[in-house]
């Protein structure tokens, strides 16, 4: 059994945290400059410049690239053959979780749903585990800020549905979303499993690179299909019109019941942070 | 489309010249306040009690910054959306508010107050909290210092960038998604 030192633990979540809300991933930056390239109309060429600009400047004053850091979200895949040493995973996320919003000046965005009393550290994270083979242990941060979070829906399709009744139910949300999660957006789409299982795969699914291909050709075909599709809606960066409404959509399709088809679409802001880390 | 640079506090005169596209460069003291700092303002008002700053020719800003680091005046403080506070906008422009400042759609209501009451929705670029936050020189929290992120700041800014979303003749920026090209 190989062993993961708790300390190893909390510095490496606590340096994803930081890292994660001041420096832009590339495939996204890239994006950026690619639609940048694309549009024509001058308020949206200039929403992507003062994205750019925002990305360089949280880059060189290590100020977060948005003030929402966050509700801290982590997917662990741990191997079965390794074991952590000197603490309870969960509660050596949080402790990681605590020490980077706290060094890194993050903003602290946890509060009791109903008084609304914040819980002053940024915790609790919200911690996905999975089994996987291996000695082993990956985990993925993802800064997932309130605006875009608030605009993402899970739904019960009938079967009959199928996949127009999933198209027509996306493009709806993001109309219906318009300018509200600072788009230009990312969807990541659960197709799938049960109630929660969707929408946890389709958090999932925004862990993918902007620049990835899905591996099965028939959904990478409807990414593709789906993307240009609500990218026709015109509603552009920031909602002043243009051709760049999403980034870019990744599906995850998973076997369901018989008698379902469940359908989560998580929406992500064109702050799309994450990060990755094995141990 | 034509640019302005304007200063707090805004007067009816500064409102009415505005229309949906307008570029506004704003210098002066704007007041932060989010979903709790409102809900606290509406206890006072309710309560008959004094609001810590003046409504009459304000402006404020839908932010909850995030920590400043040593050496800079405020965090990251880029737009929070504003539909979360629709509910409260139109009684505040009744009071003499004449400006709100956020990102994304408001609802009828708050467009109508505008009207009655010559007030303006300005969009700051969602997601820009770093460059933002370059146009803030003061940040000092006035009220509700429990509520963290969401305490009442004053905000010296000094040629904050700005975009007329809504104006206070009816105009609006954001475009209607085409659901007809999308099928």
């Amino acid at each position: 059994m190989r062993e993961i030192q708790a300390a190893d633990i909390i510095e490496a979540v606590a340096k994803m945290c930081v890292k994660g809300n001041t420096e832009l991933p590339q495939d996204v930056r890239n994006k950026f400059e690619q639609a940048m390239a694309e549009e024509t109309s001058d308020s949206a060429k200039e929403v992507l410049r003062q994205l750019l600009e925002n990305a360089d400047l949280s880059m060189e004053t290590k100020l977060p690239l948005c003030q929402d850091c966050g509700l801290a979200v982590f997917f662990v895949e741990a191997g079965d053959e390794c074991k952590v040493v000197g603490g309870n995973l969960r509660e050596l996320i949080n402790e990681g979780v605590r020490k980077g919003y706290d060094e890194g000046f993050l903003r602290k965005s946890a509060c009791d749903p109903l008084s609304r009393a914040n819980t002053g550290d940024g915790t609790p994270a919200i911690v996905h585990f999975d089994m996987v083979p291996g000695d082993k242990l990956k985990i993925s941060y993802m800064a997932k800020g309130g605006g875009a979070e608030n605009m993402s829906r899970v739904t019960m399709l009938a079967p009959a549905q199928g996949w127009e009744g999933i198209k027509k139910f996306v493009i709806e949300r993001v109309a219906e979303a318009g300018p509200n999660p600072c788009p230009p957006t990312i969807l990541g789409i659960g197709i799938g499993g049960t109630f929660e299982h969707a929408a946890k795969i389709a958090k999932k699914s925004l862990l993918r690179k902007l620049d990835d291909t899905h591996p099965d050709p028939a959904v990478a075909a409807m990414e593709k299909e789906l993307e240009e599709a609500v990218n026709s809606l015109g509603i552009g960066p920031m909602g002043l019109g243009g051709k760049t409404t999403v980034l870019g959509i990744k599906i995850t399709m998973e076997p369901c019941h018989l008698a379902s088809l469940p359908l989560a679409v998580n929406v992500q802001c064109h702050s799309q942070r994450h990060e990755e880390v094995v141990l | 489309m034509a640019e302005y640079k304007l200063n707090t506090p805004l007067t009816d005169e500064d409102i009415v010249q505005l229309k949906a596209g307008d570029v506004v460069f704003l210098t002066g003291t704007i007041h932060s306040a989010r979903d709790a700092a409102h809900k606290k303002l509406f206890e006072l008002l309710d309560a008959g009690k004094e609001l810590p700053f003046d409504l009459e020719g304000s402006a404020i800003y839908y932010v909850g910054p995030s920590p400043a680091p040593p050496g800079r005046p405020i965090g990251s403080a880029g737009p929070t959306t504003s539909y979360r506070m629709d509910t409260y906008a139109p009684r505040l422009h009744s009071l003499g508010m004449k400006a709100s400042i956020g990102k994304g759609k408001r609802s009828d209501e708050v467009k109508d107050a505008m009207k009655e009451y010559k007030g303006v929705y300005f969009g700051a670029t969602g997601g820009a909290g770093a460059l933002l936050s370059n146009s803030i020189v003061e940040s000092t929290v006035i009220a509700f210092d429990e509520l963290g992120p969401e305490a009442i700041r004053a905000m010296k800014v000094k040629d904050f960038p700005l975009l007329v979303i809504n104006d206070c003749h009816g105009g609006e920026l954001y475009v209607k998604p085409n659901l007809e090209a999308a099928k």
